[in-house]
């Protein structure tokens, strides 16, 4: 067996020597891109419709993949009108799934270009690239007695990931969902089944007729409010309120909450450049280049043309969004991103972290 | 050539500063107007060029492994060059530019390529796409002009050593990966003293080039032969005449860039407090282009369309023959001319500079006029003379 290994390690040093400077998998990921540990990527499986918004993606993991926990999400990375877009979506499946397929529900957000694209273009046979999932946002152990979760939109994806893959180890379940109307509330027959079933309690609250729900109105929907261990996940004014209420009510260490931070842009007005390595932080007005601000500021910054053509000081935009100061072009980064931007041309377009 | 400054008549004397600045703005909107539109066919386009380029050079060695035969030897050896010069021009060179790094793919991107050249991408990044493209054509600060072996401007001061110049030409021509990467090692200058040699940046560097030849090496004159058994010989040969063809074409290309006659020079200090404009000029100026077909363009990678892509180094070079007419629309406008002919003509052109050059001045060259020195200033060419609209409104200090 050592013998074979051995050889098979030889060979495929001799297959590398070959095709230097690019490696073997440059050329074999172009017939089989699920083989390269190296470079996570996933097959779609299936496309389901959900509601007249929102679809269902099936998708077949590539080697690298790390089972995930239930309420995890997983970044997903995209290649929208040329350009590879990261976005960041919960898991629905249960890890326990047979065939080691995950699926995602992607809802089109308006002028969501990744969201908007996936539900418009997703096609079974469609490449996506991966990370591993990730995300705090997970049932503890040993299970609640009382469960409630409190969802609004597609804040519902990594309740369902955990109701799929849990709900069997869970007594005496509530949710709480807000959606504009009954048809838009994803999963909807799915979650209407197990209410049926007597496996929820389901409360659907339509914002379009009911309005917009409150943590006044909780507390009279259900009344043992705090005595449950609560999850909720939607809008941030939702989770704000949420948060509120339940630190008013001494119950703060009862509720997890898994929100979407927005990236902040301001209009030309610059903002805090954060440079993550060395833990500079400079208050910059968005007329100056990351490149001036930072070396102002005694950080070691690489360097070559200053005028944009070199990319000698390209370094990643860990989170945030920077401007080009020749066209205005902005380039925003999520938590997880690593962007590589051009110092010398790029200005703070809000805060920042700038990898260095 | 002269540079521009100690020119009898200067070719840019009938524009005004409003002028310059407005053919850099001029520019600028047709490079907004590109750089907006790239999308999903730029994307296909070199992706579909490397998977050719990949194709090609597989299927070319997988036939030289019976080169041995030799109807497999003159096929092999013809696609292995095409597929090294593509591999060099139109993928290496234009990704190592930036050109794709918009499209955020981590296996295209400047930061990440290495291509199958004598000289690491990064050090060539550093020699050609910051000091070349920034400093293109000032005498003393571009070294392009000659490579520091050899005399291609009237300027340069003439030494006995430029009389052998046609002849380091022509090495230089044969082994040119070698020779790009001992430039990018600034090889002359740093072996020149004991503590240059000695200093640990350039220790580094050197021992990178020397991995890189060696795995190079490895590749194209061990393994590769080894592989082809009874054939080891002759799959040397040809692997050896690929490199060669790819030498002398890169080369050919490169000299037609910026060595043809009416290409123009400019004095060291002609760029101090340079501005956007003033830049945009030097590089229109200061580049030649290579007429010619579809073919062409794509074996030359583009820099057959060596003016526009001076003028944009970070476009992608698909998209340089579409803003051409534009470009040509804009030398005729500022009257100023725009420098092309076919590949043998502009070879022929630089040759005859190497040769010219390679004896002192005569006649009107051999008289040096004084030029008008600019006090040091910092430039700010990144600076455009009209922000963008969406930038109006932040604190832009005037220009200077």
């Amino acid at each position: 067996m050592a013998v074979i290994n051995n050889l098979r390690t030889g060979a495929w040093r001799v297959v590398e020597l070959i095709t230097t400077p690019v490696v073997p998998s440059d050329y074999l990921d172009v017939i089989a891109p699920l083989r390269n540990a190296r470079v996570l990527r996933a097959k779609v499986d299936a496309v389901r419709p959900e509601t007249d918004r929102s679809v269902t993606l099936v998708l077949r993991p590539g080697r690298g993949w790390v089972r995930h926990e239930p309420g995890q999400y997983v970044r997903v990375g995209v290649d929208v009108d040329g350009v590879r877009l990261w976005r960041s979506y919960s898991i629905t499946s249960s890890p326990a799934r047979r065939d080691g397929r995950i699926t995602i529900t992607v809802n089109a957000v308006p002028d969501g270009v990744v969201s908007t694209h996936l539900v418009k273009k997703a096609r079974r046979g469609m490449i996506l690239h991966l990370d591993v999932p990730t995300g705090e946002f997970q049932l503890c152990a040993p299970r609640p007695a009382k469960a409630l979760f409190v969802t609004a939109g597609s804040g519902i994806t990594p309740v369902m990931g955990m109701l799929r893959s849990t709900l069997h180890e869970l007594s005496d379940v509530v949710v709480v969902h807000s959606a504009g109307t009954r048809a838009a509330v994803v999963f909807g027959d799915e979650l209407r089944t197990l209410a049926a079933e007597g496996r929820i309690t389901l409360i659907e609250r339509h914002t379009r007729t009911d309005g917009r729900l409150k943590p006044a109105d909780l507390e009279e929907l259900v009344p043992d409010l705090f005595e449950r261990h609560t999850w909720a996940c939607g809008p941030n004014e939702m989770l704000d309120a949420l948060e509120t209420h339940w630190a008013d009510g001494e119950a703060a260490h009862l509720l997890r909450t898994e929100r979407f931070r927005p990236t902040l842009i301001s209009s030309g007005g610059g903002g805090t450049v954060t440079f993550t390595e060395c833990g500079t932080v400079v208050e910059t007005d968005g007329s100056e280049p990351l490149l001036d601000s930072g070396e102002n500021a005694g950080v070691l910054m690489p360097s070559g043309c200053r005028m944009g053509i070199c990319f000698s000081c390209v370094l990643p935009l860990r989170e945030g969004a920077v401007r080009d100061l020749r066209d205005g072009q902005l380039t925003v980064a999520e938590p997880g991103d690593s962007i590589p931007v051009q110092t010398c041309i790029s200005a703070a377009a809000g805060p920042c972290k700038i990898g260095n | 050539m002269t540079t521009i400054q100690r020119k009898k008549s200067n070719p840019i004397a009938h524009l005004s500063a409003e002028d310059i600045e407005q053919i850099g703005i001029e520019l600028d909107a047709i490079r907004d107007e590109v750089m907006g539109s790239r999308g999903e066919k730029d994307a296909a386009y070199i992706r579909r060029v490397i998977a050719w380029q990949r194709g090609l050079e597989l299927g070319s060695r997988g036939v030289l492994l019976f080169s041995i035969f030799p109807p497999a030897w003159l096929v092999g050896t013809a696609g292995l060059s095409i597929a090294k010069i593509l591999e060099n021009m139109e993928v290496g060179h234009n990704i190592l530019h930036g050109q794709w790094d918009w499209m955020r793919d981590p296996k295209i991107h400047s930061t990440k390529w290495e291509w199958d050249h004598a000289s690491p991408a990064e050090q060539w990044k550093h020699s050609h796409n910051e000091l070349h493209h920034t400093y293109t054509n000032v005498v003393g600060r571009d070294n392009d002009l000659g490579y520091g072996i050899m005399r291609v401007d009237e300027d340069q001061r003439w030494t006995k050593a430029h009389l052998g110049q046609p002849f380091y030409n022509f090495l230089n021509m044969c082994f040119f990966e070698y020779g790009i990467a001992a430039y990018d090692l600034e090889l002359g200058k740093n072996l020149a003293t004991r503590k240059r040699r000695q200093n640990p940046k350039f220790r580094a560097d050197l021992k990178k080039v020397r991995n890189k030849i060696a795995k190079q090496m490895l590749k194209d004159y061990v393994i590769h032969p080894a592989l082809s058994g009874p054939s080891f010989l002759h799959t040397i040969a040809a692997n050896a005449t690929a490199n060669l063809i790819r030498n002398i074409w890169s080369h050919s290309v490169i000299m037609c860039g910026h060595f043809p006659t009416g290409v123009e020079t400019f004095e060291r200090t002609s760029i101090e407090g340079e501005t956007r404009g003033e830049w945009y000029l030097r590089q229109m100026l200061g580049s030649a282009n290579i007429s010619g077909g579809k073919a062409i363009h794509l074996m030359t990678g583009n820099l057959s369309h060596q003016i526009e892509h001076h003028l944009f180094p970070d476009m992608p070079s698909n998209r340089y023959k579409e803003i051409a007419p534009k470009i040509q629309d804009l030398f005729q406008r500022y009257g100023l001319s725009y420098v092309s002919g076919p590949l043998p003509k502009q070879v022929a052109s630089a040759w005859y500079k190497v040769f010219r050059l390679a004896l002192p001045n005569r006649g009107e060259a051999a008289v040096r006029r004084p030029v008008e020195r600019k006090a040091p200033a910092p430039s700010t060419r990144w600076r455009r003379a009209q922000a963008p609209a969406v930038l109006a409104d932040a604190k832009e200090p005037a220009l200077p």
